[in-house]
């Protein structure tokens, strides 16, 4: 009979952090172009040259450890993390293991059996590695120092969580929190978060850690939920089966939908880690706290209750404007240029979202401005423009955010308030639709439809129905 | 009209001066020092690289802005050589390894790109022990360096080459490297002048890292003026190296004053105890009396920890050199072996082949007291030492303006009689390897000579950030002392 | 301190080099010896003592944000033992 277990799952979590120049060098990180332009003898480790700590880095790593209530460690050191590989350029990578930048967090989560704290054993700053691409066809490998040197944050957890919801519900609450403090993005995907998964098992009920193992390779947070849950099967068949997990790193293969071993504990590495002697201690005063501290952005949880508070808008539409950054800015921006917040709210998690959804366009990639959707919407309380048109505009606001009353004039769609054309319409459609107007005063109010809609044509969309409508009854009530 | 003779008898300050002056042009320095290599050079072997055409060109242009009326320093279109450690753009640069045998790089140091703006002219880049480690420059992959008053002797090391350019008169003046007495001991060996500034203040940037925490770049010359002349050049804040000083107390040559009255000079009894041969003891507590006639109060004392430095240092030195030199590895610049099976392989075969024995000797010790269970036990234990030596000279310097010793237990040894022993070899560096774990600045300069009539050192070390106070010692001494303008046979 | 072939071996693997068996000896010999000189630190009291990485107490020097690099990819790879147009090559690494 198979016992019952419980995962016990520990994170080790890698941010890319956005900075315009790398940790130590003033390259820029920009990716995407050729191999090796971002490149300088510091990152790629030419001998003779040096690191020079990148400020910014340090302001979004305190940044980060503030918002997951760290300790910031006053007086932080780098080290050296030596290990022969040729992504890393000098063979040791600089790091931070006895003085981190941050230690002892925690962050809020909320389980299926309610809120519980995930805590957070410390963080550290860290460079990037190059990029090996290898090559099929000649049988080598090419080495591309253009990533080398960006910065990283490394986040790792304390073994708190007990499930694959609980991890996601974690990195979620992270992603999140970080890209509000704008300090990532936060992309599983394109490699600007990273997450290793420490697992073990243990028998329900027991106290005592079973044996971990590390897997990496995991790119979305999908694969992450599929490997939790094949790795729990794994070990427990394991130790179903009397045996002992064995200490080792694995990969994941998502194509395949199983890990299988990359390194045992046996050829674990000796980092040989020591104090870098080319680097000087940071010391974090006063001072430097309390401005990162004032310039916090205002984060998830205090946004929910602000909206729900100064907005009054629904707690669905909250939830979902605030998922991501990037809608919460359109919100916000879209209400202080006076716009009625449910209102925007609609067109957020309507239009946006559809539109995303339709022109496979990642949520954070979405970035036209809030005011000009507040003008969208002035111009349909103002009646200048219809529904219809107005969600024509909105496309257009999504993909080039244009302004949607210097678009509508140009496209010439604002309704002309010219009510003398429009009763000249009106007139004509009667005289041109008389079996139309006499169903209608049969009493066939259906027959309306095709007298509004010849109107509708011939002012080629720029009017109001509903002011259509009022005429159209005037008038045949003339008759 | 000079002859090349005549103009090789200027020191490098007094040749700035004609050149400024017009008397003579960089070209005819320039020329004059070319003619002094091609002497020299077969039986010295101080250069590794001698930029004759590259040197000329630049000395014709420095003159044409000499001629315009442009003066950019004291130095300028003054022929300086430069210790293979520094890199210079497009100029190779090999550390005396074979792993870098080919290595060009696309930048230059700070202390050299200092000295380029100050108008001074590189005749190329001297001879050193493999990646400065080593006490003789025999160790480089290019041959050894022969010290210009024996040729059978080796000229000290790691700057070997930089020091016997000097002392062969085929330089002005050059610029060295100290990692642990390589400026001071060659200084001594070759009876120049040579200066180990403070940790900090003279940018690391573009120095090929021996000790990270421990390599400074010093200037090698003819007389204290020459040195406390280019030091003024090299050093200074640069925004590359975050371990770089940044102060306005540069102005050393300010510190050039023949006057040591009231000065408290500090004489360690216990460098005199043992090890140390008996006219090099002679000579230096000779030089401390003079001090004493001069007008300083020079008093003994024990100092304390001497014998702990060496084991301290090598254990920090060899640590931070087995990671420093990881990235010779046959994937971005240097060599690379020529077959190989796979990745590890590669880095194996290229490492083995590119490193001398007394490289690969350290990096092996440095891998090791950095490894999981002996990190504490040698590597932590060395840095604790390294302060308890940091408080000894810190409470002598409570006392004394200056500290004076010898700089090496010995003068220039026999070629060949050292490698076989490398302990004996690192003994060798007890008294000048504290001044690098401490950090503070020291001068070596002449104080007489052996019965061989082999120059022998005086080292003069001072407070952090202090250089002016040893400089004013050491210009006073060179006033007043009778018995250093001897040169090497090879001078002229 | 014995230095046992399994020490030696396990070093010049971290340290990435290949001893012969004759360069094997001598390396256990220097380190041997080495270690043993350097045992004289024991003989200092040092526990009270906080280790001293840099010797003066310089901190935060730290750069701005600004990107300063050029292009110099072509320069850079002229060192390359092996190199394609844009990358170095490296024997393969999966």
């Amino acid at each position: 009979m198979s016992k019952e277990y419980e995962a016990v799952i520990g994170l080790e979590v890698h941010v890319e952090l956005n900075t315009k120049t790398k940790i130590f060098c003033g390259c820029s990180t920009a990716f995407g172009g050729s191999p090796n332009i971002n490149v300088c003898p510091v990152c790629s480790g030419m001998p003779g040259s040096l690191p020079v700590l990148n400020r910014a880095v340090v302001d979004k790593a305190i940044s980060i450890g503030l918002a997951t209530n760290c300790n910031i460690t006053r007086n932080s050191k780098f080290d050296r993390k030596n290990y022969f590989y040729p992504d890393n350029p000098q063979n040791y990578q600089i790091s931070q293991l006895y003085y981190p930048i941050c230690r002892d967090g925690k962050i809020e989560i909320e389980t299926e059996n309610g809120k519980k704290f995930v805590r957070i054993h410390e963080m550290h700053m860290e460079e990037d590695a190059g990029k090996l691409i290898h090559n099929a066809f000649t049988g080598e490998t090419y080495v591309d120092f253009n990533r080398s040197g960006v910065p990283l944050v490394e986040i790792v957890s304390e073994p708190d969580m007990r499930s694959a919801d609980e991890v996601l519900a974690y990195l979620d609450k992270l992603r999140l929190t970080i890209q509000y403090l704008g300090a990532s993005d936060c992309k599983l995907n394109e490699g600007s978060m990273r997450v290793d998964v420490n697992m073990s098992l243990r028998e329900k009920g027991t106290e005592k850690f079973g044996t971990r193992t590390e897997t990496k390779n995991l790119n979305s947070f999908k694969a992450i939920k599929r490997c939790i849950e094949n790795e729990f099967e794994r070990q427990a068949d394991i130790l179903d089966a009397g045996d002992k997990v064995v200490q080792e790193t694995r990969r994941w293969d998502d194509d395949k939908g199983y890990s299988y071993t990359m390194r045992s504990k046996e050829d674990a590495q000796d980092y040989r880690y020591f104090p870098d002697p080319d680097l000087v201690p940071l010391i974090i005063d006063d001072e430097w706290l309390e401005r990162i501290k004032s310039n916090q952005p205002e984060l998830r949880d205090e946004k929910k209750e602000r909206y729900a508070r100064e907005y009054g808008i629904p707690e669905y539409d909250i939830g979902l404007i605030t998922e991501y950054k990037e809608l919460a800015d359109i919100f916000e921006d879209g209400v202080n240029e006076g716009a009625d917040p449910k209102k925007v709210s609609n067109w957020i998690i309507g239009e946006t979202l559809r539109l995303s959804k339709d022109t496979d366009k990642d949520i954070t990639e979405i970035s036209f401005s809030g005011k000009h959707l507040a003008s969208l919407i002035k111009l349909l309380d103002e009646k200048k423009i219809n529904n219809t048109i107005a969600k024509q505009v909105f496309e257009h606001i999504f993909n080039e955010d244009v302004d949607p009353v210097e678009y509508a004039e140009k496209n010439n769609l604002i309704i002309k308030t010219d009510s003398g054309a429009l009763a000249e319409t009106v007139k004509k459609a009667i005289e041109a639709n008389p079996k139309a107007v006499a169903d209608m005063k049969a009493g066939k109010k259906k027959a309306m439809g095709a007298i509004v809609g010849f109107v509708m044509k011939e002012m080629k969309g720029k009017c109001d129905p509903a002011e259509v409508n009022k005429l159209v009854m005037a008038e045949i009530a003339k008759l | 009209m000079y002859s090349s003779k005549e103009i090789r008898s200027f020191t490098a300050v007094e040749l700035g001066r004609k050149i400024a002056d017009k008397e003579i042009t960089s070209v005819e320095a320039t020329k004059a020092y070319l003619e002094q290599i091609k002497n020299t050079e077969k039986d010295v072997n101080a250069y590794i690289t001698v930029m004759e055409e590259k040197a000329l060109e630049r000395a014709e242009f420095i003159d044409r802005k000499i001629a315009d009326g442009e003066v950019w320093s004291k130095l300028m279109g003054v022929p300086m050589a430069i210790k293979d450690v520094l890199c210079m753009k497009e100029t190779l640069t090999s550390c005396g390894s074979k792993i870098l045998g080919n290595f060009y790089p696309t930048y230059t140091s700070t202390a050299v790109q200092n000295l380029l703006d100050a108008g001074v002219v590189v005749l190329g880049k001297t001879n050193m022990d493999e990646f400065a480690m080593g006490s003789t420059t025999e160790s480089s992959y290019f041959g050894a360096t022969k010290n210009p008053w024996d040729l059978n002797r080796v000229p000290g090391g790691s700057s070997g080459g930089s020091a016997a350019a000097v002392a062969a008169n085929s330089c002005a003046a050059a610029l060295g490297t100290d990692t642990g007495g390589s400026i001071r001991q060659p200084a001594s060996f070759c009876g120049i002048t040579g200066i180990k500034p403070t940790y900090g203040r003279v940018s690391r940037y573009g120095q090929i890292a021996y000790g990270s925490s421990l390599d400074q770049i010093g200037p090698m010359a003819k007389d204290v003026t020459d040195c406390a002349a280019v030091l003024e050049i090299i050093s200074g804040h640069d925004p590359k190296d975050s371990t770089s000083a940044n102060r306005n107390d540069t102005d050393f040559t300010t510190a050039l004053q023949n006057d040591v009255s009231g000065m408290k000079i500090g004489v360690p009894k216990d460098y005199f105890l043992d090890g140390i041969d008996e006219e090099v003891k002679e000579k230096v507590l000779a030089a401390a009396e003079k001090f004493r006639e001069m007008g300083a109060e020079v008093e003994y004392f024990d100092l304390g920890m001497v014998k702990y430095a060496i084991p301290a240092y090598y254990i920090i030195a060899c640590a931070e050199a087995s990671s420093n030199l990881e990235r010779f590895d046959g994937v971005k610049y240097g060599y690379r072996t020529e077959k190989y099976t796979d990745l590890n392989n590669m880095y194996k075969k290229t490492r083995s082949e590119g490193f001398g024995d007394e490289v690969k000797r350290r990096i092996m010790l440095g891998s090791f007291v950095l490894s999981s269970g002996y990190f504490d036990a040698y590597y932590v234990k060395a840095l604790r030492v390294k302060a308890l030596i940091k408080q000894a000279f810190d409470k002598a310097f409570e006392k004394y303006d200056v500290v004076l010793g010898p700089v090496a237990p010995t003068t220039a040894l026999k070629i060949g009689e050292s490698l076989s022993d490398p302990i004996k070899m690192y003994l060798g560096d007890v008294y000048t390897v504290s001044i690098n774990l401490t950090g503070i600045p020291a001068v070596s300069l002449p104080c007489g000579y052996d019965k061989d009539g082999l120059p022998i050192g005086l080292q003069l070390m001072g407070q952090t950030f202090n250089e002016k106070a040893v400089i004013k010692a050491a210009y006073s001494f060179e006033q007043n002392f009778k018995d250093n303008s001897r040169h090497s046979p090879l001078y002229e | 301190m014995q230095i046992t072939d399994d020490m030696i071996k396990y070093v010049a693997e971290l340290a990435k080099l290949e001893l012969s068996d004759d360069s094997k000896e001598q390396a256990k010999k220097d380190m041997s010896d080495m270690l043993d000189y350097v045992n004289m630190l024991n003989e200092l009291d040092t526990a009270q003592v906080e280790p001293m990485s840099h010797c003066f107490p310089v901190s935060n020097v730290l750069r701005e944000d600004v990107v300063t690099n050029v292009n110099d990819r072509e320069n850079m790879l002229l060192n390359a033992p092996e190199k394609s147009e844009d990358s170095y090559i490296v024997p393969k690494t999966f």
